[in-house]
């Protein structure tokens, strides 16, 4: 009788209509009375002291309007904190304007409003700054040098983190005695999160409301809310964050960015609307990169290709700040704690540094950490399996674990996934490919065809638990959801996740629908408005549909649960009797006995004398989700065919298969989508993508010409297999699937190219893998 | 220095555009680009910004039916011409076969570089309605998208030509009967 569920089902995406006609709200389209344009003087060097910032001339470039030094707005530094003691952890601050010092190429030194924003740019033209340069820091290398230049005073060794999170006893003998030893030591380069979308944002005063309203792309709108009203010290009352459509996002914009502050600290000071749109180069050199890390990590194995202990040692290089609020710990916390993965590892010793170097400062993108640290450790088992002969796949299948819950060496609770399933199957998809006949055939004449694989899972869903171990000072966890009938029995949902992309208009409407047994036309989802949305951390980490969208099911679950306390009165019936389905409330006795949803809402709105005592009017009810565990693993396996190009080194990837399970899929297309995009960043990273810094601290990268972002030629086909184990504690079965394709994509392409080069003797550790360095491998002859 | 590269209100000029068959004055700078008067001078926001360098190609419009990329183009050098941009592809709340395929195949997420892509599209298969799926993937080549990994981009504008031939096949097949 009840209709058809749409949680599981491929349902047509509510935001489509809008962004397909070009009728979407992005920040740029945002445009308001009397708005200026803002752009900032940013430093031209790496590293150095500020001798001055004369802006006189600036101000008198035609349309220029005003100009501002950090001096001028005196406003309030952004500071990220982590509960460590200082041994493992040195609080920097990072001023909304460069104050003292500069610390980066691209930092923003002062803010130019103009009345459009080719007079800003004329204005920084005629900026006059002076510096007393420093020698920059611009590696890993130089920052742990002996007698290193500092980029902060405070922070000796430029060491912002270190952190040795686990050390079993006995692991140095384990390896001792192990019959096999690996080492690996990679290298992954400096990426850029790259949100087609640029950062901005449009401020202003509402005197009316005697308010800030900051329009924003932001992940995070509430601790943008929270820094801006702390810069500008303001109550938090007076800010209100509103997030238009956005662009994309990655990682990028989950972090409080400076430039936003700025604009708005001069819409508050000029009473004045002021927008800022990055341009481009900005985007690619000073804003927020993040993955440049270096791991020295060894695994001991015994006979029988059994795991027994990991050793490693991980270095971050953060760049010149750390972002708020995760920190600089952000990456070696991620990297230290989770490690392991999916295997059984009995022991297990990690240390994990944060350096800070002369470079633009990191956030966290796409993954954090996962790709590095997968790749590592799916090296290591390639890598034992060509020392002890054994199949790479089977070596994975004597690993992974398969009895859950299981708790690891690491103190983390890997609730029920399909490990061994996804390895088994994403194999067996590649063999039924018949690609391994392919390969024999190809190395017969002559080609460099390889395959390689990743087996991996991602937490997801990390509540308040997980996030609190790591000592984050905002630790974000819960989510809270608002839910509220109008008399036309339609619905509107709040959440504190931030779409922008992933779809959240349909997949929490979808949960809410089923919930209600309303048509998803009835429901519309609210985010992105902290005048709206009564908090909420936003959306990262592959916490929105598990978290997020368990809030939406509870809160709307409680709604359902007021209106069969009202029909159930009407009816003077027990509400267990009432069921909710298809826009009505039925009576489960007698079918035929209906109560719409605009009959109940007109007795809670507008006949309310008709409610019993005990039910308030309104329809409304409110929910909060939180993990209270080590949140819920997704899983996959992904496989990948590459061959190498003799004679231009170009790895052409010419399968991609990928095995995923996400628990309950809200909506399958949806999924496949974040599946699909986020192996492509994987390969990006893998193959294309690297910001490298000259030894005076000056970015490669400042156009498209120079970080090269892959296309359709260069992005394969995904054939995308789903297995299904159902999340035990999200309301819906869900876990996260935001992540896990950016997380596979390196470890399975830089298998597969190091398969292809077997015959060569090289393996080839670090990322991007250009063509230069496997021409170079291919035309190498094998050690003998 | 500041003089001399600063531009002054007597630079202004009259322009006129014809965008979406319809005309529009628009007095701006000679430097502007037609990218941003599009956007900014007629309020026609559904054309995108993504590197005003010519390589993303979020800003593609129709210049005389051919794809252009509007940050590379002066607004001065697109009068006389017809402009089209992804305004033009809805009638009203009805979209089009283009948009519609976009959208069944999940071919955009964050929506950002997709009007671009429409764009891009419709030029390209008005000149070659024909095309094969491979040419299709050449042309959805010359423009970056971070969210989809172009696979269903590519499957949306492949979905469309072919609706479109068989479209156009079942009315020859009509009139022949």
């Amino acid at each position: 009788m009840s209709q058809q569920k749409l949680v599981g089902r491929s349902v047509a995406r509510r935001e489509d209509p809008r962004l397909l006609s070009g009728r979407g709200r992005f920040v740029d389209d945002i445009a308001l009375p009397g708005m200026l344009h803002a752009q900032f003087v940013r430093s031209t060097i790496a590293h150095g002291e500020i001798a001055s910032v004369d802006l006189s001339a600036v101000r008198q470039v035609p349309g220029v309007v005003a100009a501002f030094t950090a001096d001028d707005l005196e406003l309030g530094d952004i500071t990220a904190q982590l509960g460590r003691p200082l041994s493992e952890f040195v609080p920097t601050s990072m001023p909304v304007l460069a104050r003292d010092k500069v610390r980066y190429v691209g930092e923003p030194l002062a803010i130019v409003v103009a009345r459009d924003a080719y007079a800003a740019e004329d204005g920084l033209e005629a900026a006059r700054v002076t510096y007393t340069t420093l020698p920059p820091v611009t590696s890993e290398e130089a920052a742990l040098a002996p007698g290193a230049p500092l980029v902060h005073a405070e922070a000796a060794r430029n060491t912002l983190v270190d952190v040795s999170l686990f050390a079993t006893d006995g692991i140095d003998q384990v390896f001792e005695s192990a019959p096999c030893v690996v080492d690996v030591e990679t290298r992954t380069g400096r990426q850029n999160a790259l949100p087609l979308e640029t950062r901005g944002a449009v401020a202003h005063w509402d005197d009316r409301e005697e308010q800030l309203v900051l329009h924003t792309c932001t992940q995070i709108p509430h601790q943008v809310r929270t820094v801006a009203a702390r810069c500008l010290r303001l109550d938090e009352r007076a800010v209100r964050v509103v997030v238009p459509d956005m662009g994309g996002g990655f990682g990028q914009k989950c972090v409080v960015g400076r430039e936003e502050i700025a604009a708005a600290a001069a819409a508050l000071r000029l009473r004045r609307p002021v927008k800022w749109i990055e341009d481009r180069k900005d985007a690619l050199s000073a804003s927020f990169l993040a993955r440049e890390q270096h791991y020295q990590v060894r695994a001991a194995f015994d006979a029988d290709g059994r795991i027994l202990g990991l050793d490693a040692d991980v270095v971050c290089d953060m760049g010149a700040y750390s972002c708020y609020p995760f920190t600089a710990g952000i990456e070696p916390l991620m990297a230290s704690a989770e490690m392991p993965g999916v295997y059984k590892v009995p022991a297990y010793r990690v240390r994990g540094r944060a350096v800070t170097t002369n470079k633009a400062p990191t956030a966290p993108y796409r993954g954090v950490s996962r790709p590095q640290y997968v790749m590592v450790v799916e090296r290591l088992f390639e890598r034992a399996a060509r020392e002890l002969g054994l199949d790479p796949v089977e070596i994975r299948r004597r690993n992974v674990i398969t009895d859950f819950p299981y708790t690891g060496v690491n103190n983390i609770t890997y609730d029920p996934g399909s490990y061994l399933e996804s390895l088994n199957l994403c194999e067996q998809l590649v063999k039924d490919e018949g690609w391994y006949g392919k390969q024999d055939a190809a190395t017969a004449e002559g080609r460099h065809i390889g395959i390689g694989y990743a087996c991996f899972s991602e937490r997801t869903g990390y509540g308040s638990a997980a996030f609190a171990q790591r000592k984050m000072q905002v630790v974000p966890g819960f989510d809270i959801s608002e839910v509220r009938m109008d008399t036309s029995g339609a619905v509107t949902v709040t959440t504190g996740t931030m779409s922008h992309g992933q779809s959240h208009e349909t997949t929490m409407a979808q949960i809410v629908a089923d919930e209600l047994g309303l048509d998803i036309a009835k429901v519309r989802l609210h985010q992105g408005d902290t005048d709206r949305i009564t908090y909420g951390f936003g959306t990262f980490a592959s916490r929105s549909i598990t978290i997020g969208g368990s809030a939406v099911r509870l809160a709307a679950a409680k709604l359902g649960d007021k209106l069969r306390a009202i029909a159930a009165a009407r009816w003077d019936i027990d509400p267990d009797d009432v069921e909710l389905t298809d826009g009505v409330a039925r009576r489960r006795d007698d079918a035929s006995d209906v109560l719409s949803y605009e009959d109940i809402a007109d007795i809670a709105y507008l006949q309310a004398h008709l409610l019993p005592k005990d039910i308030e009017p309104g329809l409304t009810a409110a929910a909060t989700f939180d993990v209270f565990n080590d949140g819920t693993f997704s899983n996959a396996t992904h496989g990948v065919v590459v061959e190498l190009h003799e004679g231009t080194g170009r790895v052409e990837i010419l399968r991609y298969v990928c095995v995923e399970d996400c628990g309950v899929a809200i909506n399958p297309q949806v999924v496949e989508g974040q599946c699909r995009g986020g192996i492509a960043q994987g390969i990006a990273g893998a193959l294309f993508e690297q910001v490298t810094y000259d030894d005076q601290g000056e970015p490669s990268a400042t156009s498209f010409m120079d970080y090269k972002v892959p296309t359709a030629h260069e992005i394969p086909d995904v054939l995308i297999h789903h297995l299904e184990t159902p999340s035990a504690f999200t309301e819906t079965g869900a876990k996260g699937a935001g992540e896990g394709g950016t997380i596979g994509a390196p470890a399975a392409v830089l298998n597969a190219v190091n398969d292809a080069l077997r015959a060569t003797g090289v393996e080839l550790d670090n990322t991007p893998v250009t063509p230069e360095t496997v021409h170079r491998a291919l035309h190498l002859e094998a050690p003998s | 220095m500041t003089e001399e590269t600063a531009v002054s209100e007597k630079e202004l000029q009259l322009l006129v555009l014809d965008v979406n068959g319809e005309q529009h004055e628009v007095i701006t700078e000679p430097r502007r680009t037609l990218v941003d008067v599009l956007r900014h001078d007629l309020r026609l926001t559904g054309t995108h910004v993504g590197c005003e360098h010519g390589i993303c190609g979020a800003c593609t419009v129709l210049v005389d039916d051919r794809p252009v990329r509007a940050c590379l183009m002066f607004a001065a050098q697109a009068e006389g011409a017809r402009i089209r941009t992804v305004e033009s592809l809805s009638d009203g709340d009805r979209l089009g076969d283009l948009q519609r395929a976009f959208s069944a195949h999940h071919g955009l997420q964050c929506g950002f570089c997709t009007p671009g892509f429409l764009m891009l599209a419709e030029g390209f298969l008005a000149e070659r309605p024909e095309a094969t799926k491979d040419e299709i993937r050449e042309v959805v080549a010359a423009n970056l998208c971070r969210c989809t990994g172009y696979q269903t981009i590519v499957e949306a504008i492949d979905g469309c030509a072919t609706a479109r031939r068989q479209a156009c096949a079942n009315l020859c097949d009509s009139k022949e009967r």
